[in-house]
């Protein structure tokens, strides 16, 4: 009588395929892996690599290179989602950060210009986390009050006037230099990234901001510095949005306040909602972040490279977005499966 | 003011279960006009399931419910409402931006023209309010006015349109004594108008000072329907515990413990409209229980204790740390550590596996610095897994797969693992199994009485007083937000505690 019972009630084991589409990073990275596969269907040449010059050049080194910024913004916008807040003054801050270094960079040098910038960017986040974290402000509307009067601030520094680099030169490696062939922002985001990720697992930081994000009374009850975690995710946003504002500004050669990292907040969020983040809070995961802001600029450069019009492309890319979003959605899968 | 002889609603046999759980079993209840009755029961007893079956928002499996003699069945709180069942819930649910008429007459605006009757809409809430006796500037918005009128303008909202029943859950927990006279008050007017009124609380002064008629519940039972005046203070707390009012002393193990010196000392510790300045002092190796009804200041003595909440007076004092905590922080520095009452809200980081669960507390003391290896993460993780049989797969399975009591287990472990000198647990055997219960009461005492004088302290809060009586080395008893009485482990008994836990303020005045 056992026997069949036994048999009955134990399910049959998960293979290893069914177990591997479990782990939180399989579906961006399935969703990535399609898109470029799609790319390389549609675009000639995408997959080609060719070394010129001593620089390794191609489609894929070029999404990496402009997706670099967006990266950035994206691993300091996921410690914030993962505390339950939002940062929507990102791209004020590249604003700010990028005019500061272009205003001072011909006048103090690149060193004092880099340093201005950050120092800024530093202050923003100061701002939004005091806001947040000491004045219990909703994050949105705190952030949102740089997001409004931040490029104003830029604007001040330049006189409404977009102001353009031309010397030094060492002021546009950053964002458009090379390094062992490979362009210069790829090593500061793999520097960046490192660099966080160790601080998440080799400090107790991870865990507090996770803690936090899930449960902010328990964490409190249980001794956490709640407020100065919440506190330090919006200053290591704004640092990240301000190195951001530096690459873009380098590699563009000028600093425009109005439009330089216009709603790179949104696509920032959306990177880490790609990535599998919850805007609730709680589990956050660093390389799906970059994953997701790495689908957002394999999407664009495709639809650039297929010649497809500018009307359409933002259409063609909310309907990839969605489709992303909801293939993570349980509620669709539980709909699904009934 | 019993003059009615027929109820105007009656519940009989009434049933209900969820999965696993039999929440009400062969419940009846009897509401008479111009009555004030009173709902009596512990946490669990089946009060809330009750009024939820009362006011429509669950169906009874079984059982019926007669108004005017004629049975009805809620099935949603419309149909309820249609009936004349009115109920106004424990968090007043109001908006506080919104003036006090729009309030009242919310859902249901008096119309003209196919637009709000803005005048009628005033007059209409000053009548509603007069009939409270309460004259109040109807335009203002609700924020400006105390949380007592707040809950008056609740039961307005109530009784706008014409109620037969009206149900308060617990309407007194968050007002202070003024407060309470006037709410009173104004019931009194309204049952005199002939309103059945059903009153659920926690606090024994107030069912006396209001009810004419009791219902007592006990495990989802009804335990029996009491007139007021014939119901005795001490019967009816034993009627909520379920311990014969003639029941022998519990005796309980001889071994006295050996207390050394005092390693926490609570002076005029209180906070308005929680507790009343209490003292307290816990010496090493002694478990002290907190005992008391649901209401009466235990949780809020531990949060106090622990700087969870602020305290208005007095002070804790510490080995090396005196004063008034600003957090919890700062107790867990001078050594305390709190197991909250509320698992899923106030302890358990759902989301997160047993061993980040277990390592929280210790790992915020240290700081950012990880306090241990992996590895040593893994095994401190593993030895408590195994030290308190906690039941999981593994040290990395969420904790919120756990069931309670090896969630609570867990959270116990957070706090040992911080190796603290004074360990507060709030009803640390909720919800878990008899066995289980055993287990854990077996656990305090092994960790405050140590041979070689280095036990914790412990304060054990408890609703259920065999387990408090079974654990304590002494049992402060607290009644009303103060400390009602002390007795040390030679003098426990069952029946003294529910005395003092029974009496009236005045007898524990002179006492």
């Amino acid at each position: 009588m056992t026997v069949p019972n036994l048999a009955m009630s134990t399910p049959s084991a998960p293979s290893a395929v069914s177990r591997a589409w479990k782990h939180p990073l399989a579906r961006p990275v399935a969703a990535l892996a399609l898109l470029l596969a799609v790319a390389a269907l549609f675009v000639p040449g995408f997959l080609h690599l060719e070394i010129k010059d001593g620089h390794l050049y191609g489609s894929l080194v070029d999404i990496l290179h402009r997706a670099a910024p967006l990266m950035l913004a994206a691993l300091g916008m996921t410690l914030v989602i993962a505390t339950r807040g939002i940062d929507v003054s990102v791209g004020a801050v590249v604003a700010i950060a990028g005019t500061v270094a272009c205003v001072l960079v011909g006048t103090h040098g690149v060193a004092v210009a880099f340093a201005a910038a950050l120092g800024t960017a530093l202050l923003c986040g100061l701002w939004n986390g005091l806001l947040v974290s000491a004045l219990g402000l909703q994050p949105i509307i705190a952030t949102l009050i740089l997001m409004v009067a931040g490029r104003g601030l830029a604007q001040l520094f330049t006189d409404g006037q977009i102001i353009t680099v031309y010397e030094p030169a060492s002021f546009f490696w950053l964002g458009g230099g090379y390094l062992l062939g490979l362009p210069v922002s790829l090593f500061v985001v793999a520097t960046v990234a490192g660099l966080t990720g160790l601080l998440m697992k080799r400090t107790a930081l991870g865990l507090f901001v996770q803690t936090v994000g899930i449960n902010p009374v328990a964490a409190r009850l249980a001794g956490v510095r709640t407020a100065a975690i919440v506190f330090f995710v919006y200053v290591y946003c704004s640092l990240g949005a301000g190195l951001a504002g530096l690459m873009i500004s380098s590699n563009i050669k000028s600093a425009d306040a109005n439009n330089a990292g216009l709603l790179l907040e949104l696509d920032a969020i959306l990177a880490v909602t790609l990535g599998g983040g919850q805007l609730s809070g709680g589990k956050f995961s660093l390389a799906g972040s970059l994953i997701g802001a790495l689908i957002i600029q394999t999407l664009t450069s495709t639809i650039y490279a297929m010649g497809v019009p500018p009307q359409v492309t933002m259409v063609v890319k909310a309907v990839v977005v969605f489709a992303v979003c909801i293939s993570q959605s349980s509620a669709w899968s539980t709909w699904r499966k009934a | 003011m019993t003059t009615a002889t027929n109820p105007v609603l009656e519940l009989s046999g009434i049933h209900k279960g969820f999965p696993g759980v039999k929440a009400l079993s062969d419940v009846s209840l009897r509401l008479f006009p111009g009555e004030v009755h009173a709902l009596m029961g512990q946490n669990g007893a089946g009060k809330s399931t009750l009024i939820k079956v009362l006011t429509g928002l669950y169906q009874p499996d079984a059982g019926t419910i007669l108004l005017d003699g004629k049975p009805i069945q809620p099935k949603r709180t419309e149909d309820a409402q249609a009936h004349g069942i009115r109920t106004v819930y424990q968090e007043v649910n109001l908006c506080t931006n919104l003036s006090v008429a729009e309030n009242i007459c919310a859902g249901r605006f008096p119309r003209k023209w196919g637009r709000i009757d803005w005048a009628a809409v005033n007059a209409e809430a000053k009548r509603v309010l007069a009939q409270m006796d309460l004259d109040i500037d109807v335009t203002a918005p609700l924020s400006r006015y105390s949380l007592s009128v707040q809950q008056m303008v609740a039961i307005a909202r109530a009784l706008r349109i014409s109620a037969r029943v009206l149900i308060l859950d617990e309407p007194t927990s968050s007002l202070d004594d003024a407060a309470v006279q006037r709410l009173f008050t104004v019931l009194r007017r309204l049952r005199d108008q002939g309103l059945a009124i059903l009153f659920v609380t926690h606090f024994l002064d107030q069912t006396y000072a209001l009810s004419d008629r009791i219902t007592v519940m006990r495990n989802g039972e009804t335990e029996g329907e009491y007139l007021a005046k014939d119901l005795s203070r001490l019967a009816l707390v034993n009627k909520m515990v379920g311990a014969p009012p003639d029941q022998q002393p519990t005796r309980l193990d001889s071994r006295s413990a050996q207390t050394g010196a005092p390693v926490l000392k609570a002076q005029g510790l209180g906070r308005s409209g929680a507790l009343q300045p209490l003292d307290l002092e816990l010496r090493r190796g002694e478990v002290v229980g907190l005992a008391g009804l649901l209401g009466s200041g235990r949780t809020e003595a531990a949060r106090l204790l622990f700087g969870a909440d602020h305290a208005d007076t007095g002070h804790v004092e510490t080995e090396g740390r005196s004063g008034r905590w600003h957090s919890p922080r700062e107790a867990i520095a001078a050594g305390i550590a709190f197991c909250s009452e509320d698992r899923k809200h106030e302890g358990a980081i759902l989301d997160l596996s047993v061993r980040d669960n277990i390592l929280l507390a210790l790992q915020a003391r240290t700081g950012l610095r990880l306090c241990m290896s992996f590895e040593q993460q893994q095994a401190l993780a593993d030895d408590y897994i195994k030290r308190l049989g906690i039941k999981t797969a593994s040290a990395d399975t969420p904790i919120g797969q756990l069931s309670g009591g090896n969630q609570q287990k867990a959270l116990l472990a957070r706090w040992l693992a911080t190796e603290p000198a004074v360990l507060i647990l709030d009803e640390p055997t909720r919800g878990i199994d008899v066995r289980a219960k055993e287990d854990l009461m077996d656990a305090v005492r092994a960790l405050a009485h140590k041979e070689d004088g280095t036990g914790m302290s412990i304060l054990f809060i408890s609703s259920e007083l065999p387990e408090v009586l079974h654990c304590s080395d002494r049992v402060l008893v607290l009644r009303d937000r103060r400390a009602a009485g002390e007795y040390r482990r030679g003098e426990l008994d069952e029946r003294s505690v529910l005395e003092v836990i029974a009496a009236e303020p005045a007898a524990a005045a002179s006492a």
